[in-house]
């Protein structure tokens, strides 16, 4: 394979695990700080990436016509109402079963996602069929070789990179990110040490979300299309990556959603005659890893406490 | 002797007045047409139910089928042949009766992965699905009788699902589920995709015959027509029975108090010598065998298989109707299938939405009666013990 095909794919890969390292970071937050995982997380990435589009469609409609103002707009929006939409999800649906049995949180958050997930089909426009995203970033590109570097792409990677620096500048260098640390290491003393556990909770799902709400943003762009289904997907990805890298870590979960990509793009140029069966390979992987390591490629310390 | 039988046993006819009352409330709900009757027998049906259970009559028929389980199963199979009979010609009520009876079958099974075992299965569809695509592989290719396909289709869901096992065995709670919602995504994309099964048209399943009975064709008994789906009707009859036995056999045996251990504490479990491994593989297999004979029938009586059928939505269907039933609770289960195939049928205003309907009221359900409709009773180790 020639040097320019390989920077292609190495570029793919590259935008691929940059989206599966935010899903898989929100899975890793909310672990972390309630020790569950919320499966719908997936679908509020949907639900972000049709705000966004909703977004778009409205400022079309009053007649603004500059792009990078309408992406600004159609990201705050996204991320603002995602995060709105994670904290009410934890405030309602996860916080009041944390003495359930874990079966229940599981169902709960699966079947909330299914509820957004059809919510989207039902009651946005059309919302069953699959809804062509605007291609807002400049479409310029520079030929290097065989490589075609695409400008959007590298402004999307960017991004996803700034997004990550600025959470884990949050994490380790403010109060609120060390009062999230210390929830996650022991709550009880947390609370000994007077942070406000509920709003911890509440900031964090928040955070989470409008990260997947920004992800869903950047697969619009990426594939210049969105479909109700892509939550789904992603989701069950994004929790593999989080799994990987082991849960609860940042770094872990970005490790495992470049990892993810890695494969992904590997398994494509191996087996090029079956390249319809790409998702069925992602999938196959995701089954593999969970029974190569199931606790992740660092496993867990803590012994089970019976 | 006869004083003794009557204190601390509870009576029959609770059980025989329940069953009566709601067979005939189903063939007057699946006789009605107009939506604005539907919605009211519906509304009704609610009524009558939350009245009896503030009554507290609930508690008694219940306890009349733990005591009398035998005689009432026979009332069960009499009301379901009472039905059939009463719609003997309407191909619509017929197909849509097999459907509740063969999503019987195929729930009983989920019921012993996640009610016994605590194996979680999210991709109760998927294995469904590779029933009916059994059938219409080998019904279409071979000569095959078809009765042995069914049992093929059982077979081949518990086979594939034995890829699952290792997996299965080495994650617990979350990340099992992961595997087999990871399974059921990879299953749907692999049918859309594949051009020898029919990518996402899907294919024609030919239908069944045994020992040259044609199944889809209509019967004249003595003078009476009766609607093709009638012999469906009496298979899927047969099935369910079958696995209605084996399921509760299997709940009452040292093997479901194994199972049962197994859910409630794990690791107790093992620290009792119980085989962990042999023991979910067990629940695991039994259930996607019970899946995919359910799934070979359902192909067969459609006539038709496509991937749109078996989704990941299809099977948090499946998982629903557990969760309604109450986990564990086989009664439970064959009442929420009907609730949940029949009511969207007859009120096709819901239909659509019917995916969306289903998931938030299992949201409710987890929120305000986690343990379901009908809660799995303690169970009885001896005939007339009172817990």
């Amino acid at each position: 394979m020639d040097l320019g095909l390989f920077a292609q794919y190495v570029m793919n890969g590259l935008m691929l695990g940059m989206m599966y390292a935010l899903v898989a970071v929100g899975f890793t937050l909310f672990f972390g700080v309630l020790d569950v995982i919320k499966f719908s997380h997936g679908d509020v990435l949907t639900v972000g990436a049709f705000t966004a589009l909703a977004t778009f469609v409205g400022l079309t409609g009053i007649g603004l016509r500059s792009p990078w103002l309408e992406l600004v707009v159609m990201l705050v929006a996204a991320t603002g109402a995602m995060a709105l939409l994670g904290m009410l999800i934890a405030r309602y649906l996860v916080m009041p079963l944390r003495g359930a049995p874990p079966l229940n949180t599981l169902l709960i958050t699966l079947m909330l996602g299914t509820v957004l997930r059809e919510s989207v089909r039902l009651f946005y426009p059309q919302g069953g069929n699959p809804k062509p995203f605007p291609a807002l970033l400049p479409r310029a590109s520079i030929d290097l070789g065989d490589f075609n570097l695409r400008l959007d792409n590298v402004m999307m990677l960017a991004a996803g990179v700034a997004a990550i620096v600025a959470l884990q500048y949050l994490l380790n260098r403010t109060k609120l990110g060390l009062a999230i640390r210390a929830v996650a290491q022991d709550e009880e003393t947390a609370r000994t040490m007077g942070i406000n556990f509920t709003a911890i909770v509440l900031v964090t799902f928040a955070i989470g979300s409008g990260l997947a709400a920004f992800a869903g943003v950047m697969n619009g762009l990426y594939y210049n299309e969105i479909n109700f289904g892509i939550g789904l997907y992603l989701g069950v990805i994004g929790f593999s990556a989080a799994i990987i890298g082991g849960l609860g870590s940042i770094y872990g979960a970005i490790l495992g959603g470049l990892l993810f990509a890695a494969l992904q793009t590997v398994g494509t140029v191996l087996l090029p005659f079956a390249s319809a069966y790409k998702d069925v390979f992602a999938f196959a992987v995701v089954i593999a890893i969970m029974a190569w390591r199931p606790t992740g490629l660092i496993r867990e310390k803590i012994s089970e406490r019976v | 002797m006869a004083a003794g039988r009557n204190d601390g046993r509870a009576a029959l006819w609770p059980g025989v007045a329940a069953l009566a009352v709601a067979t005939g409330y189903l063939i007057a709900l699946l006789a009605v047409e107009r939506p604005a009757v539907v919605i009211a027998l519906l509304a009704a049906g609610i009524a009558v139910v939350v009245a009896a259970a503030w009554l507290g009559l609930f508690g008694r028929v219940s306890a009349a089928f733990a005591e009398h389980e035998n005689r009432l199963a026979l009332g069960a199979v009499t009301a379901a042949i009472a039905l059939a009979a009463v719609f003997h010609e309407d191909h619509f009520v017929l197909l849509l009766v097999t459907t509740v009876l063969l999503y019987s079958v195929a729930t009983l099974g989920l019921n012993i992965q996640f009610g016994y075992a605590g194996v979680l299965n999210f991709a109760g569809a998927s294995f469904f699905g590779i029933g009916a695509y059994t059938s219409a592989v080998l019904n279409t290719h071979t000569a095959i009788p078809h009765l042995v396909v069914l049992l093929i289709g059982g077979l081949l869901a518990a086979v594939i699902g034995s890829l699952l096992l290792v997996p299965v065995l080495r994650t617990r709670g979350h990340y099992a589920a992961v595997v087999t919602i990871a399974f059921a995504l990879l299953l749907k994309t692999f049918l859309e995709v594949n051009d020898i099964l029919g990518g996402p048209q899907g294919m024609q399943v030919p239908s069944m015959k045994i020992l040259g009975w044609s199944f889809n064709d209509n019967i004249e008994l003595a003078g009476v027509s009766l609607s093709f789906y009638m012999n469906y009707f009496v298979v899927s009859l047969l099935l369910l029975i079958g696995a209605f036995i084996v399921v509760r056999r299997l709940e009452r045996s040292w093997v479901g108090l194994n199972l049962d251990a197994l859910r409630l504490d794990e690791t107790a479990a093992s620290c009792f010598g119980l085989d962990i491994a042999r023991w979910k593989i067990t629940a695991f297999l039994i259930g996607n065998f019970l899946i995919g004979i359910a799934g070979a029938l359902f192909g067969m009586v459609g006539g038709f298989v496509a991937p749109n059928n078996y989704t990941f939505a299809d099977s948090l269907i499946l998982v629903s109707i557990l969760l309604l039933g109450g986990i564990g609770n086989p009664w439970g289960l064959v009442v929420a299938t009907f609730i949940v195939v029949v009511v969207p049928e007859k009120l096709q205003a819901i239909q659509e939405y019917r995916f969306l309907l289903y998931a938030a009221m299992v949201i409710a359900v987890l929120l305000f009666r986690p343990e379901g409709l009908l809660p799995r009773p303690v169970r009885r180790y001896f005939p007339g013990w009172q817990p």
